[in-house]
């Protein structure tokens, strides 16, 4: 066997113009294919990365009405009570759960001002002790609120870079005071969001997931202080952090349970945003897509294969005499099928690789011009290659079993 | 007897035309013999060849090596006699070009199974033996006329054979070159080797101990070369 492959690798490298030409198809074939896939595979990261988070796991619970996220500034429902901290307990006590945490937030516009500046698009999130620790979220310069602050709601605010950017011109905010609600509250820290990445922000994001991870720029009270500004008693959102992204779906659809047990109204309850779910449908599209692409692809693997088979023909023409020497030697005729179906196989994988090749370097190309994340699938490498690997068997079983069944004499008087 | 042969008839057919090859031929060959066959082209020689080297079936007849009926075999089982009993010469060499004297030689042991780390010494020694000890790396493009036939040879003994069957040997070669091969075979089935040699020149014929005629598809003459009659004896036509 080993022995059939150095030999079939020496009489490819014999004929390197003519083994080149041969493979072309299968190359051109199994290129288009792993671009394909990994152009697909780079959208699909990119989609999940985008929709899901980068890693944090943390899946949002929050009330809805109708599928649409509840809007708080037309007032509290009846008939649902703020989120206990006997039901986050049990959430916390999930399986898969690492962490939850309550708070309360909102989507505005010109929320808070610096003096006469506007915040712009941004959110006001009223936030307890547990919370930086379950977005994980740290303190990148400043301080966290003290216990105090957040045990009576003290009116101090940690603030996201995009608002010092956007109220302070990127100048250090600490210390200063900013208004909400025509309340003063002081700036005591600035927060990072250690998951994010900031390549992720482009406009695919503003696409799928506005509103999923709310854009614009972030300030943080403590919860206990969120009375002064908006409204007493307002039901909060539920942040939980699953163990894995694989467990955030089951995850948030347990928490939401839990955290319905007290909900009286007949259209407003805690749905978990199941981000990941979107993910999979979307990925679902886009392996539909691929499926298709890979299947056109493929076809151009069928017109390489039938160059294979013919240029195999040729080959066994060529060498009716060496086929008829062996035989007379004592070759069986399995031993010459063997021989010419290794080399039609190590042919179209060499062509397999080749093209392995080609696609990663057009796929890197195509993500670097389209701004795609670039992603190498391995399993499908192996595929192609495999796959290339049979194309040769197949396509080479007709002109090896033509040799295989040679006449030895017949094969010999030819010269 | 090595080798029996007993009324072997061999026809081709191609549309309604039947044309015979072989008529009722009989023959037999002892461990150490040297025989020559020899007849004319068309005489059916080389079909007689072809069916001593397991190449081809006869029509009927029946066909014994060493004891084995080989007419009731498989395909399979004729490519293990080839490769075990028997050796072929071939007028035109026929060595793989791409490949060195020795790796040519070891062709058949590939085909017989023999572990990959014996086969460069068992070839060696057959090259050696032929007296090409010193030219294992050469490729047939770098040999001489006389020396491809006998890395031919070497090849054809590497599987110790029983027969060794030579097709116009000197066929493709000069008097000189073709004088020491003939030379080697002589030297060859001194040491035992059972030799079969095709051929239509009488000198070649003359120089084994055994001749046989053919003509026509029919034995003519079955004979003690001049040369060794008087050593062994006469023995029935």
């Amino acid at each position: 066997m080993w022995e059939n492959i150095r030999s079939s690798l020496r009489g490819i490298w014999s004929h390197k113009l003519r083994s080149f030409l041969t493979t072309l198809g299968v190359i051109i074939g199994i290129a288009s294919i792993i671009a394909i896939v990994s152009i697909v595979e780079g959208t699909n990261r990119k989609l999940e990365r985008s929709l899901v988070g980068s890693g944090n796991n943390v899946t949002t619970v929050a009330l809805s009405q109708d599928s649409w996220p509840y809007d708080f500034s037309s007032g509290v429902p009846s008939g649902i009570p703020v989120v206990s901290e006997g039901l986050l307990q049990q959430v916390r006590q999930l399986d898969g759960v690492e962490g939850a945490t309550a708070y309360r937030t909102r989507q505005s516009w010109n929320g808070a001002y610096y003096l006469d500046r506007p915040l712009g698009e941004g959110t006001i999130t009223g936030i307890s002790d547990s919370f930086l620790d379950t977005m994980q979220f740290s303190v990148a310069r400043g301080r966290d609120f003290t216990a105090g602050e957040y045990a009576r709601g003290g009116k101090v605010a940690l603030v996201d870079e995009s608002t010092v950017e956007n109220l302070f011109d990127g100048a250090d905010p600490l210390g200063l005071a900013i208004e909400i609600q025509q309340e003063p509250f002081v700036v005591v820290g600035v927060i990072r969001d250690d998951n994010a990445q900031a390549a992720e922000y482009d406009s695919l994001d503003d696409y799928y997931m506005y509103g999923y991870r709310s854009g614009g720029s972030h300030v943080y009270i403590p919860d206990q202080a969120w009375p002064i500004i908006y409204q007493f008693d307002e039901p909060q959102t539920v942040g939980v952090r699953a163990a894995s992204t694989g467990q955030m779906a089951s995850v948030g659809s347990r928490a939401a349970e839990i955290l319905n047990t007290n909900v009286y109204h007949d259209s407003i309850r805690y749905t978990a945003v199941n981000a990941m779910e979107d993910a999979e449908e979307l990925k679902t599209l886009t392996n539909s897509i691929q499926l298709m692409l890979v299947s056109i692809a493929s076809l151009s693997l069928l017109v390489g294969g039938i160059g294979v088979m013919n240029i195999m023909l040729v080959s066994v023409t060529e060498r009716t005499a060496e086929i008829g020497l062996k035989k007379a030697l004592g070759a069986k005729n399995r031993t010459i099928l063997a021989q010419f179906l290794t080399e039609s196989a190590v042919l179209t994988s060499v062509g397999g690789i080749l093209g392995v090749l080609l696609g990663i370097g057009l796929a890197k190309i195509i993500s670097v011009v389209a701004g795609l994340e670039f992603g190498v699938s391995v399993p499908w490498i192996l595929i192609a290659v495999g796959f290339s690997m049979v194309i040769g068997i197949l396509f080479g079983a007709m002109p090896a079993s033509r040799a295989a069944r040679l006449d030895p004499i017949e094969a010999l008087r030819r010269e | 007897m090595l080798l029996e042969l007993e009324h072997i008839f061999k026809t081709y057919s191609n549309d309604q035309l039947d044309v015979p090859a072989l008529k009722d031929v009989s023959l037999q060959v002892e461990r150490g013999d040297y025989l020559a066959i020899m007849g004319p082209s068309g005489s059916g020689k080389s079909t007689l060849m072809n069916l001593i080297g397991c190449l081809d079936r006869p029509t009927s007849g029946t066909y014994r090596l060493d004891g084995t009926d080989l007419l009731s075999l498989s395909d399979n089982a004729l490519s293990e006699i080839r490769c075990h009993k028997i050796g072929f010469v071939f007028q035109s060499f026929q060595l793989l070009p791409g490949e060195t004297a020795l790796q040519n030689v070891m062709l058949p042991l590939s085909f017989a199974g023999v572990r990959r780390a014996d086969r460069p010494e068992i070839a060696r020694r057959a090259l050696e033996r032929v007296g090409l000890g010193d030219r294992l790396d050469f490729l047939p493009s770098q040999l001489s006329g006389g020396q491809k036939q006998r890395v031919a040879i070497a090849r054809a003994l590497v599987n110790d054979p029983e027969i060794l069957l030579a097709d116009e040997p000197t066929g493709a070669l000069d008097q000189k070159s073709g004088a020491a091969v003939m030379d080697l075979f002589e030297q060859l089935n001194a040491e035992g080797v059972t030799l079969i040699v095709i051929t239509h020149d009488a000198n070649v014929g003359s120089r084994a101990r055994k001749i046989l005629h053919i003509v026509d598809g029919e034995i003519l003459e079955h004979r003690e070369s001049p040369q060794t009659a008087g050593e062994k004896g006469a023995e029935p036509a």
